[in-house]
């Protein structure tokens, strides 16, 4: 990258702390995991468990883009790794999660729990 | 990879894919992304199995805050999340002087490439120590349970005087009666055959000890939905349960698993396993790099791309924590 000559060591400690912040966001809920995001549910698992997802992406998407330097690179190259990997990821894990749940439908019947 | 092609090194320089730069990017740089988007490709799928297991068992999957419970040096105090989130800090904390190397290398500055490699380094030294540290409270276990006859894991809890009911380790309530019980040692049955160790307690020390004890109740895998909790059976119908006990369980490896199903600790094993593995080939191409950098071969090339290169893998090693520490401790 010819303009990567300047310091970019701001926006570094700057990422840093978006990144710590969001961290320590997550372990709080993870511990108190206040009842009305824990015991509720919405669009097949709790809100709480989609706050989690949410940061987690948003966290992926500090480390790539700043920390991996994506944003400086030419954006065709950019989508040919993102874009495969999204798309397939979703793939897989929209069939497996699906899957999953159906073997639970399936299978819990026949499982005994009292003896 | 330069170093492994034979090119003139008087003349500085190294193999280069023939010099075509597609989109900008050099080849190894161009390489190292692909080889990112299918190592994500493996990991998302260990992932994604571990979520199908999950789903397929999300009345009795082990509840993380009740596995992970230990902090160094705050011995019997129940601190979940705290060690992964430091694990996690740590890890991040190495990706920040990771491409804060980058930086400096940008402006050839060798000797602050130096000292933010050697941090990486000792970053990444930290968090495998920790890995070591969780894998060993993992097998060693620390409460302890019994197993039945049809491989269901039964814990116990008692009242902690708060009106919550707190798991207890089988040494806080079982009285060894001293019964005969021969280990199966190298020296006496079979020569040179060593059997399995014997668990601390016997199921029948266990089950006696379960009768004389009032207050202690038997927690098992079920999962209230109503509460997110696992149920806690009266004290009769643990009884139902403990006749058909068949071990005593302490800890977890592959075949057993005191915290519940024994997938999950297969799951935990391999996924923290070649995660692990992961850091652990990082930390190496790293210290390989640093005495590169200390050698000045980047410093003759004319650019410190390779230090770029190496840390992208290591920042993709962090990405992929972010995930195992949502998808194993928080979701």
């Amino acid at each position: 990258m010819a303009h990567a000559h300047e310091s970019n060591t701001k926006r570094i400690w700057m990422v840093f702390i978006i990144l710590s912040v969001i961290t320590i966001v997550e372990v709080i809920f993870g511990i108190i995991k206040p009842a009305s995001l824990h015991l509720t549910s919405f669009l097949g698992t709790s809100p709480l468990n989609w706050i989690f997802i949410i940061l987690t992406l948003f966290k992926a998407y500090g480390i790539t883009w700043a920390f991996m330097h994506m944003e400086g690179e030419k954006k065709w190259f950019r989508r040919s790794v993102v874009w495969t990997a999204v798309f397939l990821i979703c793939y897989l894990v929209a069939l497996l999660l699906i899957e999953g749940g159906y073997l639970f439908d399936i299978m819990s019947p026949l499982t005994k729990w009292n003896y | 990879m330069g170093a492994t092609i034979a090119v003139n090194s008087e003349d500085k320089t190294t193999w280069n894919g023939g010099g075509n730069r597609p989109f900008g990017a050099s080849y190894g740089k161009m390489m190292m992304w692909f080889f990112i988007v299918s190592d994500a490709l493996t990991f998302s799928g260990f992932l994604a199995a571990y979520g199908l297991t999950r789903f397929k068992f999300i009345d009795s999957w082990p509840i993380a805050d009740e596995v992970f419970t230990h902090f160094p040096f705050l011995h019997g105090v129940h601190a979940p999340m705290y060690y992964v989130a430091l694990m996690t800090f740590i890890l991040i904390f190495s990706s920040v002087t990771m491409v804060l190397a980058v930086d400096a290398g940008h402006q050839m500055k060798k000797k602050k490439v130096t000292v933010y490699m050697l941090l990486t380094i000792i970053g990444g030294l930290i968090f495998l120590g920790s890995q070591a540290w969780e894998w060993k409270n993992f097998i060693k276990g620390s409460y302890g349970a019994v197993q039945t006859t049809d491989g269901k894991i039964l814990q116990f809890v008692k009242d902690d005087g708060h009106g919550a009911m707190h798991q207890i380790a089988l040494s806080d309530f079982v009285v060894d009666e001293h019964e005969e019980r021969v280990e199966h040692t190298k020296k006496n049955g079979l020569w040179n055959e060593s059997g399995e160790t014997l668990p601390s307690y016997s199921v029948n020390e266990v089950v006696n000890s379960y009768k004389n004890n009032a207050d202690v109740l038997i927690r098992i895998e079920k999962i209230d939905l109503a509460t997110k909790q696992k149920i806690i059976l009266s004290k009769e119908e643990g009884a139902r349960y403990l006749l058909n006990a068949k071990q005593v369980v302490e800890g977890a490896n592959l075949q057993v698993n005191e915290y519940g199903n024994p997938i999950f600790a297969d799951f935990f094993f391999f996924i923290t396993g070649f995660h692990g593995f992961h850091v652990f080939s990082g930390v190496l191409i790293n210290i390989i790099i640093f005495f590169n950098v200390i050698l000045g071969t980047y410093e003759r090339r004319g650019h410190y791309e390779m230090v770029e290169k190496v840390g992208l893998y290591w920042h993709f090693v962090d990405l992929v924590w972010v995930f195992v520490f949502t998808f194993f401790y928080l979701v």
